[in-house]
């Protein structure tokens, strides 16, 4: 049954509207944290590029960063997000078991996404670059922004995969009629693929 | 009784969108590795990133055919960080030329 629904048989009165996304208050929480979630990335970045101005020696990332190996992981995530789209889809169609199998891919995406990062990391550790300085130019913020950056976002994704692998365990719940949660975990998921677009362009490519 | 979700429209092409995400992130790697001036490159690999987020925002994130004010919502954050990296711009610009 949905919200308004219950709350009529309640209640007698007609439950207030959100203000912005009369469907849900929910999916009107998720857009308000994500905007909270934007500035916290965006604050970094901002730092981020508020160091790397003022400095002529700054290493250049894709001398030391494997950028085909991100890239992939970058297509990995578009991937997943278009999956995450497709599960919607799906559900709106009433189509449970294809939702079903399109968060799975989703879930599996993200796994896959976590799994080359932390190939990535340890191949940089081993080759000198750490939080504290960077072996082979001896510069002392290029593994820090980096490590603090990738390693924000990657945790984003991992709260995003438990996430996902939740509302896929309560699939039963959702019928063509009532489906928010899994909207909004789509935007949930759009977000973090949004700001690892930012990323990759910033420290990889820049 | 559940509400209309949203005004009626047609489902985005979703796989065209992808398509073009996939393509643009293509070229923004090429353009990473020409050997092209550096303000030219920044520019371009900026605006590329943008419209690529943009695209994700509006149709995978469904903004397009939300409210208007949801929309100001989502892009609030991007220009008050903007005006934070114009206000910091004095602070990075005096360790360049102090040469820290």
């Amino acid at each position: 049954m949905s919200q308004a629904a219950v709350l009529e048989h309640t209640v007698g009165v007609e439950p207030a509207e959100s203000p912005l996304t009369p469907e849900s208050w929910g999916k009107l929480g998720m857009w308000l944290f994500l905007a909270g979630d934007a500035m916290s990335f965006g604050g970094l970045i901002a730092v981020y590029a508020a160091l790397r101005m003022g400095d002529p020696k700054w290493p250049i990332p894709y001398e030391y960063l494997g950028v085909p190996f991100t890239a992939v992981m970058t297509f990995l995530l578009i991937c997943s997000s278009v999956t995450m789209v497709k599960a919607l889809e799906s559900i709106k169609h009433g189509d449970r078991q294809r939702m079903r199998m399109f968060l799975v891919l989703t879930i599996l995406g993200g796994a896959t996404f976590l799994g080359m990062q932390a190939r990535e990391w340890t191949h940089l550790i081993d080759h000198g670059m750490h939080l504290t300085g960077h072996a082979a130019t001896g510069h002392g913020l290029f593994g820090a922004t980096f490590y603090i950056l990738t390693g924000f976002h990657g945790m984003h994704v991992t709260g995003g995969v438990i996430y996902l692998s939740c509302i896929l365990g309560s699939a039963a719940y959702y019928t063509a009629e009532s489906h928010n949660s899994v909207e909004i975990v789509g935007l949930y998921w759009h977000f973090v693929d949004l700001v690892w677009i930012l990323i990759f362009t910033f420290i990889y490519l820049i | 009784m559940e509400k209309q979700l949203d005004i009626s429209h047609d489902e985005p092409n979703y796989m065209a969108v992808f398509y073009a995400l996939f393509f643009l992130t293509v070229v923004e790697v090429a353009i990473a590795y020409m050997p092209i001036v550096k303000w030219l490159m920044v520019g371009s690999l900026v605006i590329l990133a943008l419209v690529k987020a943009a695209l994700v925002a509006m149709y995978f994130m469904h903004l397009r055919f939300e409210k208007r004010t949801l929309a100001i919502v989502a892009i609030a954050p991007p220009i008050l960080l903007a005006m934070f990296v114009v206000i910091i711009y004095p602070d990075t610009a005096w360790r360049f030329f102090v040469g820290n």
